[in-house]
């Protein structure tokens, strides 16, 4: 299927292996992305929490560009985008008149927004789309014996009705199908679907770092090999700053965070290398070990 | 909803502080139609099966906020939770309703929180009074009436503590206001007959633990019963402290959110290497320096895996596909007046979902107007 693809900001910043990795996976599942490159940033909620006009306008304003594409729908790699971009296409779409008056203001670029556009997750487009059974048969190299736990990230779990999550979409159960779909054991421990404390690492550090820690110190807990999350938001405060919150915790941890493209990836037969994993802050040492085994029991 | 008696079995979280023991879960086994509410089951039980059951509670009807506990995880009040509804949710098809006492406060006794200790102080914290206008105005205060419709959602609180139960900045930060509070707050910084709305707003910036604590999580919007959406109180709290009032607070909230803005307006995509300097105010500034060199450690291993690079850090690789972005900035931050859309007050267009998360009767609808917005005024200038 051909999609038109928001890689948002972090994915092609701070954490390069995030678009990277859904680059090299997206083939491998028939996806073609046409990647909206005029696009800028969803506003990750801190422009609408400045000026909320601000915020639902560049957000229409990507809408706009994904609608001029011919794909058949919008993807995002970013829990955070999901979330901000859902809130303010609610509002756009709640109000003919406000519409109008966002529109007005893309119309010095020549953009318009419609009304109802679908924009999907890529976690929740490997469900709904593609479909578990699809992307089962595709593994290459099934994820057994290792120990994943799901990390979702605020903005893609509530709130659940503006998210549309009920019981025909449970879309706060998705990342542990796929992780079932894709041969691993999903390790199920407090942090699941907490707040990895990102947004307000300026302000309050040592909260937000604690976050981090505490969720990341119950999944070690809980024997976790790794963790997997949708938000590159959270894989900063997860993995780039795990060193630093360590110190906060008082304890090592050592848990390897990974990006859900990578760890599909890997479950397709991509090698972690590939996939951008040395470039992570905690190397995924127990996910290459893993990689290692499996390989030396095929051969 | 099933009209005949059923059996649910309820799993209720006990704990008596005079006795010694730790806190244990009990099982019990109720028969009560399914439309019937959990707190009717647990009241059930109390009269007939165990009279040392603990449950703090008054209308019955959602009204007076006492019921508020955990069922199956997730906060809400007793009397408002169905019981067919909470065996449906359930943990992996069980069946088995779990109640537990409210998060983020101490337990008295089972199902009984301290709402004194924390979410009262809180509330009491944010001077949660109107403070009048001097001189007192001889006849009663008469305000356009659309004034007072903006602050309707965050009325509608019963004070029931759910949000604070499960506020996850709470959670590492007990000295957080809290969802519940800072919604309070709001309730009087947008009612026009309060006098304090710089000093309201200046205190809850300047706070450590006020309104730049939030780590909007959206936790409190989904464990409300009454569609208060305290989170969403909070960045009305934040858009008038820092983008009206211009209140530059110590804890870099509102300068955090302007670099932000700023940062997209040059590059059109987050440059993250200027964005965490520019939020202590630059990277030469005194503030940014401690916190640089606080973070050294990361960043000099992200360069050595080449997750940053100096070329990307330094360079603005973007920035070029972005020329005519400002104008678009421009455009809306230039305008007179901020244009905010709230859905709770102005309801759908065409038909579309007519609710918003579990607002019920509280929604107000405010015609067929179709563009409602608030117009806050700007005090200095336009733009920083
Ligand atoms: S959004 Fe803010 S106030 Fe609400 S629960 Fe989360 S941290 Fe607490
Ligand atoms: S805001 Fe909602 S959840 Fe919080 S105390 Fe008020 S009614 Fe209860
Ligand atoms: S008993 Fe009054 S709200 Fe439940």
């Amino acid at each position: 299927m051909r999609v038109a693809y928001w890689p948002g900001c972090v994915s092609r910043g701070f954490t390069p292996e995030l678009h990277g990795s859904m680059a090299k996976v997206a083939p491998l599942l028939d996806i073609e992305l046409i990647e909206l490159d005029r696009a800028a940033c969803c506003g990750a909620g801190v422009i609408a929490e400045h000026n909320q006009e601000l915020a639902d306008t560049l957000n229409a304003r990507t809408f706009a560009l994904a609608q001029q594409t011919d794909g058949e729908l919008m993807m995002n790699i970013c829990s955070t985008c999901q979330g901000a971009q859902t809130e303010c296409q609610q509002r756009l779409d709640a109000n003919d008149a406000y519409r109008d008056h966002v529109n007005a203001t893309l119309a010095g670029e020549d953009l318009r927004y419609e009304r109802g556009l679908t924009n999907k997750n890529f976690l929740w487009l490997l469900v709904e789309e593609i479909g578990l059974a699809a992307l089962q048969a595709k593994v290459a190299r099934p994820l057994s014996n290792l120990r994943v736990g799901p990390f979702y990230g605020c903005y893609i779990v509530r709130p659940m009705d503006q998210l549309a999550i009920d019981d025909e979409h449970p879309r706060h159960r998705y990342l542990q199908w796929v992780i079932e779909a894709l041969g691993g054991t999903v390790v199920d421990y407090a942090g699941v679907y907490k707040c990895c404390g990102f947004p307000i690492i300026t302000m309050n550090r040592d909260a937000s770092l604690r976050q981090a820690g505490r969720h990341l110190g119950d999944a070690l807990d809980a024997d976790a090999d790794c963790l997997v999350t949708p938000c590159p938001l959270c894989h900063l405060n997860l993995d780039l700053q795990q060193p630093l919150a360590e110190r906060v915790v008082g304890r090592k941890l050592g848990m390897p965070v990974l990006h859900l493209p990578q760890l599909v990836g890997l479950a397709l037969g991509l090698e972690p290398r590939q996939l951008g994993m040395s470039k992570h802050i905690v190397r995924p040492a127990s996910v290459i070990d893993w990689a290692t085994a499996v390989i030396g029991a095929s051969t | 909803m099933i009209k005949s008696p059923l059996q649910y079995t309820l799993r209720l979280r006990r704990f008596n502080p005079e006795s010694g023991e730790m806190p244990y879960w009990q099982d019990f086994k109720v028969e009560l139609e399914g439309h019937r509410s959990v707190l009717d089951a647990i009241l059930k039980l109390r009269d007939e099966v165990d009279g040392s059951i603990g449950i703090r509670c008054s209308c019955r009807q959602a009204i007076c906020g006492s019921c508020g506990v955990r069922i199956n995880d997730k906060p809400g009040l007793a009397c408002h939770t169905h019981l067919e509804r909470a065996a449906q949710a359930a943990r992996e098809g069980s069946r088995v309703i779990q109640v537990e006492p409210m998060g983020n406060m101490p337990v008295m006794k089972d199902l009984i929180v301290d709402m004194d200790a924390v979410h009262w102080k809180k509330v009491h914290r944010v001077t949660p009074w109107l403070i009048n206008r001097q001189p007192t105005p001889e006849r009663e205060h008469i305000v356009p009436r659309q004034s007072m419709i903006d602050v309707t959602q965050t009325m509608a609180c019963i004070q029931c503590g759910a949000c604070v139960s499960d506020c996850l900045s709470m959670e590492v930060d007990p000295e957080f206001i809290g969802p519940a509070a800072l919604a309070k707050a709001y309730r009087f910084v947008g009612d026009p007959r309060d006098a304090w709305h710089y000093e309201r707003l200046k205190d809850l910036s300047e706070d450590p633990h006020g309104l730049y604590d939030c780590s909007h999580c959206w936790m409190c919007i989904d464990a409300c019963p009454k569609g208060v959406a305290p989170m969403s109180q909070i960045m009305r709290l934040r858009r008038l402290a820092g983008s009206d009032h211009h209140i530059e607070d110590h804890n870099n909230g509102h300068r955090h959110e302007h670099a932000f803005t700023e940062n997209i307006r040059r590059n059109g995509l987050l440059h993250e290497a200027d964005v965490l300097p520019d939020s202590y105010g630059g990277k030469l500034n005194p503030r940014a320096v401690p916190v640089l060199l606080y973070s050294l450690p990361v960043i000099l291993r992200a360069l050595a895996r080449r997750k940053i690079t100096f070329g990307n850090a330094l360079l603005h690789p973007h920035r070029r596909r972005f020329k005519g972005l400002h104008r678009l900035f421009d455009s809306i931050q230039r305008r007179e007046s901020r244009y905010e859309l709230n859905l709770y007050v102005s309801g759908y267009d065409s038909g579309e979902p007519a609710e918003v998360a579990g607002s019920g009767p509280a929604m107000v609808a405010t015609g067929a107007s179709g563009l409602d917005t608030t117009h806050a005024p700007r005090r200095q200038g336009e733009d920083r």
